[in-house]
């Protein structure tokens, strides 16, 4: 599926249970327009995995996730040799001369294909998301540049594989180390934020079913405040989704003090940021 | 229009923000795709393909603001008045005019405006006031604070904040729970039109001078290259987010062993999966190395030559507490306290400061610095309980009042540690100069470095590489 404008994004997005912002549908157009992989980089739980997922949804494409940790290498990420494989074919055939059977060990037939590759080779377009890619060591993030530049893996036995159909790639990165420039020379660059009160509004309504306007509102409201405090840890979407959730188990229609008190742990996910969200909503309504 | 991009892609690369030949050359290649006439379209595909670092994204608004003054909004109302009303037609108003303005009007449909969320209408009402109130006038050098300030004055933003929040109070008795969240609301809606206005008479002042005047004007040092020791208030207040991703690395970085990879040949593990394979030992299995659990202890001279960049070492202080459980930090300024507990979990940093500079015990003489007595007290006091996990980093100019340096106890606190790292956020070359004592420190060192910016911070964090492990001596 193309795209003809941004407004034809957030349609399709808003369709999918995904509610992007102006700058979100802009650069997933132009991520399609351009052939370019985007970095999306932000706070925990905004919403950067799940954009890549509802772009595979909007587009009809297979999702092929690499998930990045830290120590993964090209045998994890790109392919891998089947050397069980290779080493029983070898004791299997002791007729054939060395140079006719390492031909044919070294070809597509013993190659394990990663995450990486499988998105180049896959015949359908895919998109591909690789995840959390600041967890990777700056020195295997070279594994990745051929591929987001180029869209191809060369391996030495075979030769280079180029991408017969173009996957849409989206790295996410909750920035814990800055990536290098090459990295992001290749990408287009996408921060999200936390939502505004209005979206963060509309998401909720979204994902939670049965949610009232006035307690959706209400919630959208109470996480932009608390995420005015200086906390150590700031409540993500998933959290106030969570929280709104709770909310309707406990046939809340309407949020005070009271409540928040009792269900700030939903929110919260740190024992001396609850004490001070607690503390700083009850003075508020003593004063 | 190309001339336009170019133009501003040149400023950014003034103001600091560096745009590499590619990314140029994708900028202008995104914007064939997208409908030139739509601001927030050229916004978000200029910003997508020139800026790659959050930091950068302040400058970049900035620039935009100036550089695409003219781009028409998305839905550009009907405004007939709105097509060309910049400065030349305003002298003729002139003050006779302003007495025959409609002052009320005007706050009433901005009250409208922010009530109903209505961007079109808060835009146009942006520009009337702007246009009846700033009282700018052609030609004059100021920047757009000024007017900004004037306009904000004159539509008297408490009053107007006052009417929203009845406006928009769905009943009386509002439990003050409510009230408060309405009256966050009402803040953020006055913000948007503190946001029109400032576009408007930047919008002014482009039709004025001139874009590369403008934004001249406008330029700041990118937050990284502020001189921690003159930083202005509000410049603090940006590196203060900036700072939490350092803080992250250098807890990795920290935590990280010397030498990488997969540790140690597992050989257990090895020959028992070489069964599956004949008894080739074909896939080798490797132990995982331990992770590092590093101490580290800050000290921080805190003293009056040091107060601008002694209040960035304690916010740095403050977020790295809230990354590291085995932190302790240290002020002094003639001796030494530790504060470590002022930065206890969920404290915030303006009463961790408060605290300080009330309770700590900093000052023993006459509060000028005494580095001397300072690292001497140090180590009777702390000395016994160092390890060779403990990183201690120091922060000060090493200006000593002309005391002795007294840095033999130093070269004691290196040995009892894993390392001694100094920050000096003066200028290289001013060091050794007047009562700086620097190199009668730094021979004792691990390293020494110049941090007197943001940017160096990061490229000593980046390039931080510690002595491994020494053998622990008295555990
Ligand atoms: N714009 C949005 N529209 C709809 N749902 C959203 C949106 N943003 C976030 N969410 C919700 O928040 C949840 C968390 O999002 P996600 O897992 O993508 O966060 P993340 O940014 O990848 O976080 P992390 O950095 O922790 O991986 C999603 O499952 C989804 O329910
Ligand atoms: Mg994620």
């Amino acid at each position: 599926m193309v795209f003809d404008s941004p407004k034809a994004v957030v349609e399709a997005l808003t369709g999918a249970d995904y509610l992007p912002d102006e700058r979100i549908a802009q650069v997933v157009f132009l991520a399609e327009r351009l052939d370019k992989p985007v970095l999306v980089e932000g706070p925990a739980g905004v919403g950067k995995t799940e954009l890549a997922k509802a772009v595979a949804t909007i587009t009809g494409r297979p999702l092929i996730r690499l998930q990045c940790y830290e120590g993964l290498d090209d045998a994890k990420a790109l392919y891998e040799w089947n050397y069980k494989k290779q080493l029983l074919r070898i004791q299997s055939d002791v007729d054939h001369d060395w140079d006719s059977i390492s031909h044919d060990i070294f070809s597509e037939e013993f190659l394990l294909a990663r995450p990486l590759l499988e998105a180049i080779r896959s015949p359908e377009p895919v998109v591909l998301l690789i995840d959390e890619v600041d967890r990777i060591e700056v020195e295997t993030e070279a594994l990745l540049l051929e591929i987001l530049s180029d869209f191809q893996v060369s391996i030495p036995e075979l030769g280079t594989m180029h991408a017969t159909t173009q996957p849409m790639v989206f790295l996410t990165s909750n920035n814990t180390r800055e990536l290098s420039e090459a990295l992001k020379r290749r990408c287009l660059f996408l921060h999200i934020d936390y939502p505004d009160a209005n979206r963060e509004k509309e998401i909720l309504s979204a994902r939670v079913p049965g949610l009232s306007d006035h307690l959706a509102k209400q919630v959208a409201q109470v996480a932009r405040s608390i995420r005015g405090l200086d906390l150590k840890k700031a409540p993500s979407v998933s959290e106030t989704i969570d929280w709104a959730r709770t909310l309707l188990a406990l046939s809340v229609e309407d949020v005070d003090e009271e409540v928040l008190g009792d269900t700030l742990h939903v929110l919260l996910k740190y024992q001396t940021d609850i004490e001070k969200a607690a503390k700083e909503f009850t003075s508020s309504t003593q004063a | 229009m190309i001339s336009v991009i170019t133009g501003f892609i040149d400023e950014l690369r003034e103001a600091g923000v560096p745009v590499s030949m590619v990314e140029a050359i994708d900028g202008m290649k995104a914007v064939e795709m997208i409908d030139l006439g739509e601001k927030v379209a050229l916004r978000e595909t200029l910003r997508a393909t020139l800026i790659k670092n959050l930091r950068h994204e302040g400058a970049f608004d900035t620039a935009f603001d100036v550089y695409f003054s003219n781009v028409p909004a998305p839905i550009e109302p009907d405004d007939p008045e709105s097509a060309n009303d910049v400065l030349p037609s305003m002298p003729e108003r002139g003050q006779g005019a302003e007495t025959e303005f409609d002052l009320d009007g005007l706050l009433e449909a901005l009250l409208d405006a922010l009530a109903g969320m209505d961007g079109e209408s808060l835009r146009r009402g942006a520009r009337q006031a702007v246009d009846q109130l700033a009282g700018m006038e052609p030609g004059r050098p100021v920047g757009g604070t000024y007017y900004l300030y004037r306009t904000l004055r004159r539509l008297d933003l408490a009053q107007l904040e006052a009417d929203l929040i009845e406006a928009l109070m769905s009943d009386e008795d509002l439990s003050e729970f409510e009230k408060r969240l309405l009256k966050e609301d009402v803040e953020a809606r006055l913000e948007m039109l503190r946001k029109e206005i400032q576009e408007e008479i930047r919008r002014r002042l482009v039709a004025d001078r001139g874009r590369e005047a403008v934004a001249r004007t406008l330029r700041r040092p990118l937050v990284e290259d502020v001189d921690l020791m003159h930083a202005t208030t509000s410049e603090l207040a940006d590196m203060e987010a900036a700072i939490g991703p350092l803080t992250r690395k250098l807890a990795s970085r920290l935590a990280r062993r010397r030498k990488r990879g997969s540790g140690r040949l597992d050989f257990r593990r090895t020959v028992r999966r070489s069964l599956a394979s004949g008894g080739v030992p074909a896939d080798p299995q490797f132990r995982h190395p331990r992770p590092h659990r590093p101490e580290v202890w800050l000290l921080c001279d805190i003293s009056g030559s040091m107060a601008t960049f002694s209040r960035f070492t304690l916010q740095f202080t403050h977020a790295m507490s809230t990354q590291f459980s085995r932190l302790r930090s240290f002020a002094f300024v003639d001796t030494v306290d530790e504060v470590t507990d002022f930065f206890g979990p969920g404290v915030d940093f303006g009463s961790a400061v408060r605290r300080i500079t009330q309770e700590a015990e900093v000052v023993w003489l006459d509060g000028h610095s005494d580095y001397g007595n300072s690292l001497e007290t140090f180590y009777s006091r702390y000395g016994g309980q160092l390890t060779s996990r403990t990183t201690v980093l120091i922060s000060g100019d090493a200006r000593n009042n002309y005391r002795p340096p007294r840095e033999a106890v130093l070269g004691d606190i290196a040995k009892a540690a894993r390392a001694v790292i100094w920050l000096n956020p003066e200028p290289h070359s001013y060091w050794d100069t007047g009562d700086s004592a620097m190199s009668h420190y730094g021979k004792h060192c691990t390293s020494i470095h110049e941090v007197r910016t943001l940017r160096q911070l990061e490229e000593f964090i980046e390039n931080l590489t510690l002595p491994s492990g020494k053998t622990p001596q008295n555990v």
